[in-house]
């Protein structure tokens, strides 16, 4: 258990600047999610607070304490990998006590706590096998109770879960869940997956090429967006952007607005804010996905309506309408105004 | 499912086959055979007759003393050999895998040994080790150390010991090196980030890891001691002092063509093929089982 605080973090690879500035304060206990595109820094930032990445410039600090020039192997965090890096040579049971026995842990106790992990994540029929006889969620697990065994003051996931499918990645982001906030230990992971993020986040922290656009509960974070990146990348399907100039009453100051789909609705055609002609529909049941093309424009527009609501069909002309609130406005440099 | 070519008939690949075939049972097959059948015999003197004495010159090496020293110097001489080499290779190995920038000039400098054929290595360190005019042995005389490996048996086998090693080190280094590489990055981090320091992480799970690469490693550097270092020993030492450094394989030489007791060198020569054998067959049953963590 353990309070991080991250203070003007930048990293460059040789002349290339990866991160440009990142601050961030994790309280003690607190689930932080990561989560950015490709290629934004995401995986760089974490293996910064893990030790296995130089910082730059800017200061990492672990309980208050400044942990920049400490080895991993003193830093008492636990890491998941994407690919697990379990210890190929050594059975399950090997692997999770590994650490243990670094740390010189009474043979009694070791046994104890990883027959404890082992039970935790359904591990127990397996503790003999080397990690080439298990399936995929096994090792995904196996890593997890390699991280549990030793508790350590934090928790760091890298994208654990992007090589299970869809429905183990849905079972373990609910077991990861419930077992951090059992164990109460700070935890900080890292995806590119926005659902992943907004299920298990307590805060997140959305990054855009090597900055941290904005930290905050999952759902201020949906509902608030601050900059224009932040409310294209949250949320399925994607905010609709349109020139301010093309709306009527929109805010004097802004340059272009974000409505999200679930904020617009169908009107008939002629009355309505804007009109335009349905591309295509896709019915997903619960929910149907309209697409329109505005009218004197080329990009798409998507409305995302109850499913119970009549489908038009492709051709149609129809307008479109919203509340005034659900405009989001931002500036010309993508800050919300 | 693997690729094939097929071919139709018998030609064709008969053909192809050929080169890889005469070269084998003229420079092979033959001289095994020849060396089967010599073992068997007694020729004399003047080599216009033969002998039969059926296992009597395998009988006579057994009791041989000379010939059970040898068995013994064989044994020292590569492990030493092995060790020394595959020792030094994993240190330099181990600090190249380490390096970011200029790893692809030291890589090139380390291999260069290996392109040095035994007889002209054994050369350089006979120059360098002479007794009158040798770098070496004029240093450690300043020293007060009075270098002779020529008189001293410990120091012949120092000798050959280093100079065979000497270029094995590159062609070590190189498989060491590529093993190194194949160990995924994470399982490293994971191990520092368990706690481990490099030279647990070394122990724990480097070195296990590296172990199918190692083996492959004792079972060639071991062949090429037994048999490939002849030059070596013949450029430094010829055999001594006394026959300190006469391993298996240059007794053969020097009972044969130096002493002319063809029959008895025939009959060392079987000796060495059924070694070579047992040596390939133990490497062949580890490359079928592959990695065995
Ligand atoms: N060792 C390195 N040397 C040079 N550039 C690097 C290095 N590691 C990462 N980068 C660069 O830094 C940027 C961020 O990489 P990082 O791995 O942190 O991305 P990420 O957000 O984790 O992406 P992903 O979701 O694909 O894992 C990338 O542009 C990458 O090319
Ligand atoms: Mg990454």
């Amino acid at each position: 258990m353990a309070t991080i605080k991250l203070d003007n973090i930048k990293k460059s690879f040789g002349k290339t600047d990866v991160i440009h500035g990142v601050d961030i304060d994790i309280e003690d206990g607190e689930f932080i999610v990561i989560v950015g595109p490709s290629g934004c820094g995401k995986s760089t930032l974490l293996r910064m607070v893990a030790g296995l990445e130089t910082v730059t410039s800017g200061e990492i600090l672990i309980d208050g304490v400044q942990v920049n020039g400490v080895e991993p192997m003193d830093r008492d965090i636990a890491m998941v990998f994407q690919n697990y890096a379990l210890y190929p040579h050594m059975s399950v049971e090997e692997n999770m006590a590994y650490g243990l026995k670094i740390a010189k842990t009474p043979k009694a106790e070791i046994t104890e706590r990883v027959a404890e992990a082992a039970r935790m994540l359904q591990l127990e029929p397996y503790l003999k096998r080397k990690p080439r006889e298990l399936s995929g969620g096994q090792r995904q697990r196996v890593a997890m109770g390699r991280a549990i065994v030793r508790k350590p003051k934090v928790f760091l996931f890298d994208e654990p879960l992007s090589n299970l499918d869809a429905k183990l990645r849905v079972q373990m982001r609910l077991e990861i869940k419930e077992l951090q906030s059992r164990l109460g230990i700070t935890a900080l992971y890292v995806t590119h997956d926005q659902v992943e993020a907004m299920t298990l986040a307590d805060r997140m922290v959305v990054m855009n090429a090597g900055e941290a656009d904005q930290i905050g509960a999952p759902l201020e974070v949906y509902s608030n967006p601050q900059t224009e990146f932040v409310a294209g990348f949250i949320g399925s399907p994607a905010t609709n952007f349109l020139d301010a100039s093309t709306i009527p009453n929109a805010p004097a100051s802004a340059a272009r607005i974000g409505i999200r789909p679930e904020h617009i609705t169908l009107a008939p055609a002629g009355q309505g804010r804007l009109s335009g002609e349905v591309i295509f529909t896709e019915a997903l049941g619960a929910e149907t996905l309209v697409h329109l093309r505005l009218s004197g424009g080329t990009e798409t527009f998507t409305i995302r309506q109850d499913g119970a609501l009549p489908l038009p069909a492709p051709g149609d002309a129809v307008a479109v309408d919203w509340e005034d609130d659900a405009m989001m406005a931002f500036s010309e440099g993508g800050r919300r105004v | 499912m693997e690729k094939r070519v097929t071919f139709k008939g018998w030609l064709l690949p008969m053909c192809l086959l050929m080169p890889q075939i005469i070269i084998t049972a003229v420079f092979f097959f033959y001289p095994a055979g020849q060396a089967i059948y010599q073992s068997l015999f007694i020729p004399d003197p003047f080599g216009l007759s033969m002998q039969w004495v059926g296992l009597g010159n395998f009988e006579y090496l057994l009791g041989d003393s000379y010939y059970r020293a040898s068995f013994v110097t064989t044994a020292v001489f590569s492990i030493l050999v092995t060790v020394t080499s595959m020792g030094f290779a994993l240190y330099l190995a181990v600090l190249a895998d380490r390096l970011i920038k200029g790893s692809g000039i030291y890589r090139t400098l380390l291999i260069w040994p290996y392109a040095v054929a035994p007889a002209v290595a054994g050369v350089l360190w006979l120059f360098m080790f002479n007794t009158r005019v040798g770098v070496v042995s004029w240093y450690l005389g300043l020293l007060g150390y009075d270098w002779n490996h020529v008189l001293n048996e410990a120091e012949a086998m120092g000798l050959v010991v280093v100079a065979s090693s000497w270029g094995r080190v590159s062609y070590n280094f190189l498989f060491f090196l590529a093993g190194l590489q194949a160990i995924p990055k994470s399982v490293i981090e994971a191990a520092a980030i368990d706690g481990a320091r490099f030279w647990t992480r070394f122990r724990t799970i480097v070195f296990p890891l590296l172990s199918p690469t190692t083996f492959f490693l004792l079972v060639v550097n071991i062949v090429y001691a037994f048999f490939e270092t002849f030059g070596v020993i013949h450029t430094i030492t010829s055999g001594g002092p006394q026959q300190a450094t006469t391993i298996l394989v240059y007794k053969v030489f020097s009972d044969g063509f130096v002493s002319q007791d063809l029959g008895s060198s025939a009959a060392q020569s079987v000796i060495l093929l059924v070694i070579v054998g047992a040596l390939t067959i133990v490497q062949f049953k580890f490359i079928e089982r592959r990695v065995h963590y």
